[in-house]
């Protein structure tokens, strides 16, 4: 059973407070999109539901394990996309099926020989989501999971949201774009 | 058990790939072919002073490595990812330290036979030395990991990395320097301290680093 749940939220930082009192509740198979202008917390509150960063007060409740797609790819440079993929994929229990399969789904599959630093903007956003599918958990959180990505890569990425809500997995996203997929908006 | 082992390896892998293992091994070849021609061809001289020379070589080249070791980590997002998995951050440390022991103990034990035929050390002397870098390089690695996780945050922090670390490391020198098994034991004692001190001390480093 997957549950994403905030508790009387509140969040503090750089000597600021970014918002308090947010409750909000996350059930297999529903998806929310955070809005809101920049620097309003919706990157905070995203990496206080991965718990990388405690929350000022209240409580976050997880059911379930988490995957955070991120400003930062988390792929070594160096490594080629696929092996960069396997890395994570060993350490969340998949094999190079997964990480092909993850490929695949975010239409990638071209360069999985392809080193990590090689990669496009959009190319490297797609990788990253790729991580996130590769991770087989529960909970998605994405950061921004549109900025850069072209408008077959959108398809690919509303259709694995899609997939991953229908399998009761639960996703909070933060985007100032459209993704493409009907979802509750919740605005900072 | 096994999400170690896999860190491990991908660490060690990182150190390698490009050759980014081998600047400590050559700096250190390096100091011991400078060194004789500093010194002048005094055999007897050369002897009397190759151990220590080889030993801070070995400390300064432990130091060219150091930048490398978390910062990248940090900037790339995979230990904000290993902690969203729930890894430990001591876990961490220690699965980087044993990467980056394993990346340049060996290779200055081994490179340690030709610099002490520059030097004219005879074999019980270099007996000593591979004995001697066998049990203070794990000290060595523990200290940069360590200060490596402290400066990981900070601007101009390759400057601040040797500042901080070579006043520590004089322990591990002045033991490993030093004739006989009492320094010997001396010198496991402090490597000791510092391989069992560093993964708390870099773990607590991590975390604060990320709020």
């Amino acid at each position: 059973m997957t549950r994403l749940a905030f508790e009387d939220i509140a969040c503090f930082r750089g000597g600021r407070l970014l918002f308090e009192g947010l409750n909000l509740s996350l059930k297999p198979g529903e998806g929310m999109l955070v809005t809101g202008a920049n620097g309003v917390g919706k990157s905070s509150l995203l990496r206080i539901a991965a718990g990388l960063l405690a929350p000022a007060a209240g409580r976050v409740v997880r059911e379930g394990r988490v995957a955070l797609s991120a400003e930062a790819s988390a792929l070594d440079e160096d490594q080629t996309l696929f092996a960069a993929l396997a890395f994570w994929a060993r350490l969340d229990g998949g094999d190079d099926e997964t990480v092909a399969m993850a490929l695949a789904a975010m239409g990638l599959a071209q360069l999985a020989s392809v080193p990590v630093r090689l990669l496009s903007t959009g190319q490297r956003r797609r990788a990253t989501l790729a991580r996130v599918i590769v991770s087989d958990a529960g909970i998605w959180l994405l950061d921004e999971p549109a900025s850069g990505l072209d408008a077959a890569s959108l398809n690919e990425l509303a259709a694995a949201m899609a997939g991953h809500l229908a399998n009761g997995g639960v996703i909070l996203a933060a985007s100032h774009q459209p993704l493409g997929l009907e979802m509750r908006e919740f605005g900072l | 058990m096994r999400p170690f082992v896999h860190l491990v390896r991908r660490d060690l892998v990182r150190a390698f790939a490009h050759g980014g293992a081998w600047p400590p091994l050559v700096f250190y070849l390096l100091v011991a072919t400078l060194f004789p021609f500093a010194i002048g061809p005094d055999a007897a001289m050369l002897a009397k002073a190759g151990s220590g020379a080889l030993w801070t070589a070995a400390l300064l080249a432990a130091l060219l490595p150091v930048e490398r070791l978390v910062r990248p980590d940090i900037a790339s997002g995979v230990l904000d990812q290993l902690a969203i998995r729930g890894q430990s951050d001591e876990g961490i440390a220690a699965a980087k330290l044993v990467a980056h022991w394993l990346s340049f103990g060996p290779l200055l034990m081994g490179a340690t036979m030709p610099a002490a035929a520059l030097l004219n050390l005879d074999g019980t002397a270099l007996a000593r030395l591979e004995i001697g870098l066998l049990l203070g390089t794990p000290g060595l690695a523990a200290l940069g990991l360590a200060v490596a996780a402290l400066a990981a945050g900070l601007r101009g922090a390759s400057a601040l990395i040797g500042l901080v670390m070579l006043p520590l490391a004089v322990p591990l020198l002045i033991f490993g320097a030093s004739p006989g098994a009492g320094g010997l034991k001396l010198l496991a004692a402090t490597s000791l301290l510092f391989v069992a001190g560093a993964p708390f001390v870099a773990g607590a480093a991590l975390r604060a680093g990320r709020s």
